[in-house]
């Protein structure tokens, strides 16, 4: 046998070309960012919620509670009839839409946090203990949590929220309590998988302490998937909050909420459209912001979906 | 394959108590349910009285008992509102409930699966990213919410369909596609989700490297494996749609099992209440064993209990 | 003797998001009739690729195969495979060229019957009924050591061990009496003990179907045993081509030795232990610009930065990519 011609790429230039120039590096980041526009667009719409949220009483040009029945159902700035005055209009009181909606804000993000905050706690707990016990004590919260599961979950939510009466703690807690079980079955997974994996075994036989081993290997692992499962459960809080308030079971009347808007806006749904549909409409922007980014997390912080990615 | 059904029937038996030692639980979380159950305006002697005769006095254990062995022959008591018995009225109202959902359902399977499959073999194309849209439009937008703007398009300015009722055949399609819509976007996802994955599977390759025709690899190879997945997502989605219907029932006054919900929450009429709780839930776990079963005769690794 | 594959100077790229992947940078060999010829090299090398490559078998995009020509003498006469539509190719595969992978619980189909699994291959290219293909893939099984065939053909292949779902992918493997079998790392996922077994059944059907075999691994302990020649690749590239003798006692690539002295050995004395070669394995998201294994070789001198190194005749039927002479202690004449 002979050579084959193979070619040889025969190069005088630096052989340690590992430094990329500025402009390469700009159309790296570049690439980046438009192969993940989606989640940058989800980024942008919470954050403008979140802003909205907490600057309310700054962004909003009226006291979103401020009754002026003279001018009331005015229709939207932009068509006849509507002022630049009262950008969304106003409802059947007369409030400021647009005023409203901004504080809205408030209500939908403190019941999609604060309901996170405690079904994330409470479903990390117990799900860390079912899957380090094993065993009996496994098996008996696995099958409380799956009971809860194959509920029908909006009828349990909604006869939860009709014995327990209006207000907004009453709201958190149903969310953050029905949410636990979601939130504790990953982490049981996420635990089982660890376990299995052996590198937790490997730093107990390497003489690591228990919260060591929490701390530096088990957290890490679980912060991935919670936080992308956190980012979808509150987005679907912030909805179920908003239907809640459709059907008149939410916070009290007296809050500006999303829901609570809808729910006075049917009344006027022929005539006066506009009331119901601009908190109908902050609704989806959040809920598609939250979609988005949550799509986006979940691609960027679990390494076995990351590859799957085209 | 009997074992498991066997132990699946069980466990569905016991979740089925468990729903109601939840319900009963529940009633009684606020302390009194006699408070509960009366007008607001009711005198404390009318509230005694209700409580004397409700048996709310009695020791809890002995409460248990009788809703127990109520609950076995099906007798959840009176409903406070009609004064007749809250279940049959509850049974009454489960077709239109199982119309609306199996309708929307079929909506949400005949769109949302082609879709699905066509963003999964063909990712990055036009209708793939039709479909994606198509599916987080279907998850962002509160249905509650696209449900009145679609009464005041299509039946009030269009007058195509009626605003409410189930009178007509026509009164089911509004209110169907908006309690399909959100399904139907997860089902557009976990198909493509679940096509892509499929594809990416070492026997995949194997079927490849065996040369076998491409349409042999996706309909025997592929497809078979995304069933999978697909019948519990879709068995769980129904489920999901009986006992979702709530606003959609209330806005479109569908005189299913939601809008009795709805409605016996406003007359304070917790008998009623109670039986809708657990009659939706024995529904829906009784759907839940169906798709189990389904998932065991196309999944060997289960009828052979692996 | 003749060749029955001749891969020339072949160039595969993956285009990522992360840049190039540089993954074949220029292969090639030949494959005689009943030969087997064992590739090796560590993940990355390349090994997988260049032969998945030539029969369309990487995801395309963001695969491509730039350079290069693949001359297969199968049922049709001489022809490269580079050139073949999808269709032609997936008449050559399973059908004249037989594959076994790497990971027997995950190439087999969790849900379909293992005889469906054998079946379906012999009425796609041979033709047959259903009811002969049956007849077929029982003889197939025996033939590769599974005990109660008709038992076995309507099992699950969750219902197998390792060792016998390797079995049962080496059944479909040469179940069309193909020309050539490629073996990617068939026996890396296996217990030793079943490994041997695995090996000792190939060498049986190699005799039996007087087959060529393309031994994939990364473990030049395996080789020996198996193969008549090897093909060490580094970096996407061949660095060393030898009969299998030849290679492990004259190593002419200072990779190659590093190789065998990573190798456990019986007679080895005080003084030679166990060693690992240092550094790791190259970037492929750089150009080749200089030979690949350079960063990591201690007799590297300043041409071996400035040119790849091609392959240089070095004895009967030995090739080498190396400027350094191992043997006489300094830079070849070449």
């Amino acid at each position: 046998m002979e050579n084959k011609d193979i070619t040889t790429q025969r190069t005088s230039d630096s052989l340690l070309d590992v430094e990329r120039t500025f402009k390469e590096r700009l159309a790296y980041a570049g690439r980046f960012l438009w192969r993940d526009r989606s989640g940058v667009i989800g980024l942008v719409l919470f954050l403008i919620v979140v802003i909205a949220a907490v600057f309310a009483p700054q962004i909003s040009p009226y006291d979103p509670l401020e009754q002026n029945l003279r001018d009331n159902k005015m229709p939207p700035a932009w068509s006849d009839g509507g002022s630049g005055d009262h950008p969304f209009g106003t409802d059947n009181l007369g409030r400021d839409s647009f005023s409203r909606i901004v504080y809205g804000a408030r209500v939908s993000l403190t019941v999609g946090f604060f309901g996170v905050l405690i079904a994330g706690s409470l479903g990390l707990v117990i799900g860390a203990i079912a899957g380090y016990m094993g065993g009996r004590v496994d098996t008996a919260i696995m099958s409380i949590i799956n009971l809860i599961l194959s509920l029908p979950y909006l009828l349990f939510v909604v006869f939860i929220a009709s014995v327990l009466g209006r207000s907004l703690l009453n709201v958190i807690l149903i969310f953050g309590i029905t949410d636990a079980p979601i939130f504790a079955r990953v982490t049981r997974g996420e635990v089982l998988r660890m376990r299995e994996s052996g590198y937790v075994e490997s730093a107990i036989s390497a003489g690591a302490r228990w919260p060591r081993i929490i701390f530096d290997h088990i957290l890490p692992n679980l912060i991935g998937p919670l936080i992308t499962l956190a980012t979808f459960e509150m987005s679907a809080m912030i909805f179920y909050e908003a239907g809640l308030g459709f059907l008149g079971l939410s916070v009290p009347p007296t809050i500006p909420s999303w829901g609570n808007m809808l729910a006075a806006g049917r009344k006027y749904l022929q005539a006066y459209p506009w009331i119901a549909a601009f908190p109908g409409l902050a609704i989806m922007f959040t809920s598609l912001g939250m979609n988005l980014l949550g799509d986006w997390l979940r691609d960027v912080l679990d390494p076995r979906l990351r590859r799957s990615r085209k | 394959m009997q074992r498991y059904f066997i132990s699946r029937l069980v466990q569905s038996v016991l979740l089925l108590f468990g729903v109601l030692l939840l319900v009963f639980i529940m009633v009684r979380v606020t302390g009194d349910p006699a408070t509960l159950m009366m007008p607001r305006e009711a005198s404390p002697e009318d509230v005694e009285a209700f409580r004397e005769k409700m048996g709310f006095n009695d020791p809890t254990l002995v409460q248990f008992g009788r809703f127990i062995s109520g609950a076995i022959t099906g007798d959840f008591g009176n409903s406070l509102h009609f004064k007749t018995p809250a279940m049959p009225m509850v049974v009454g109202r489960l077709p239109a409930t199982v119309q609306l959902a199996l309708t929307g359902l079929v909506f949400a399977v005949v769109v949302g699966i082609p879709l699905g499959l066509v963003g999964g073999f063909n990712p990055g194309s036009v209708i793939d990213n039709i479909g994606r849209f198509l599916a987080l439009l279907g998850q962002s937008v509160p249905n509650f919410w696209l449900a009145l703007i679609m009464i005041l398009y299509f039946a009030v300015r269009l007058q195509w369909f009626p605003s409410f009722g189930r009178d007509e055949w026509k009164s089911v399609i509004m209110p169907a596609f908006v309690l399909g819509l959100p399904v139907m976007g997860q089902i557009v996802r976990l198909t493509r989700s679940a096509v892509l994955e499929i594809r990416g599977e070492d026997f995949i390759r194997t079927a490849h490297s065996k040369g076998l025709m491409l349409r042999t690899i996706y309909t025997k190879h592929v497809l078979r494996n995304v069933a999978i997945p697909l019948v519990s997502v879709i068995g769980v989605q129904f489920g999901y749609m009986l006992g979702g219907s709530i606003y959609i029932e209330f806005i479109f006054s569908w005189p299913g099992m939601g809008q009795l919900l709805q409605q016996s929450i406003g007359w304070r009429d917790f008998p009623l209440v109670q039986a809708l709780a657990v009659f939706t839930s024995a529904v829906v776990l009784g759907l839940n064993l169906l798709t189990d079963m389904a998932y065991a005769i196309i999944d060997p690794r289960i009828r052979y209990g692996k | 003797m003749s060749n029955i594959l001749e891969v020339n100077n072949l160039v595969t790229k993956f285009y990522t998001l992360d840049g190039v992947v540089n993954a074949v940078n220029g292969v090639s060999f030949d494959l005689e009739e009943g030969e087997t010829l064992a590739i090796v090299g560590e993940s990355g090398s390349g090994k997988s690729v260049t032969m998945m490559s030539l029969l369309g078998l990487i995801p395309m995009p963001p695969g491509k195969i730039e350079a290069g020509a693949a001359f297969f003498s199968g049922d049709e006469g001489r022809r490269d495979l580079l050139q073949m539509s999808p269709d032609e190719l997936r008449d050559v595969r399973g059908g004249q060229i037989g594959f076994v992978f790497q990971d027997p619980i995950s190439t087999l189909n969790p849900i379909l019957t293992i005889g469906e699994q054998i079946s379906e291959i012999l009425t796609r290219h041979k033709g047959m009924s259903k009811d002969a293909a049956r007849r077929r893939a029982i003889e197939l099984l025996t033939q590769v050591g599974i005990p109660d065939p008709e038992l076995r053909y309507k099992a699950f292949p969750f219902q197998f061990s390792g060792g016998m779902r390797q079995r049962v992918v080496i059944a479909i493997a040469i179940a069309c009496t193909p020309k050539i079998i490629i073996a990617d790392e068939p026996t890396t996922a296996l217990d030793v003990t079943v490994q041997a077994q695995i090996v000792d059944l190939f060498k049986r059907l190699r005799e039996a179907l007087g087959v060529a075999v393309i031994w994939i691994t990364h473990d030049l302990g395996v080789v020996a045993g198996v193969a008549e020649r090897v093909l060490v690749m580094y970096g996407g590239r061949p660095v060393e081509i030898a009969l299998v003798n030849d290679l492990y006692e004259h190593p002419q690539h200072p990779y190659t030795l590093g190789l065998l002295g990573a190798l456990p050995r019986m007679d080895a004395r005080e003084s030679e232990r166990l060693v690992s070669i240092k550094g790791t394995p190259p970037d492929l998201l750089l150009p080749l610009r200089h030979c690949p294994f350079a960063w990591r070789c201690e007799h590297a001198f300043d041409r071996c930065w400035q040119e790849i190194p091609p392959l240089i005749t070095v004895g009967e039927q030995h090739q080498t990519s190396c400027f350094y002479d191992l043997e006489e202690g300094g830079p070849r004449d070449v």
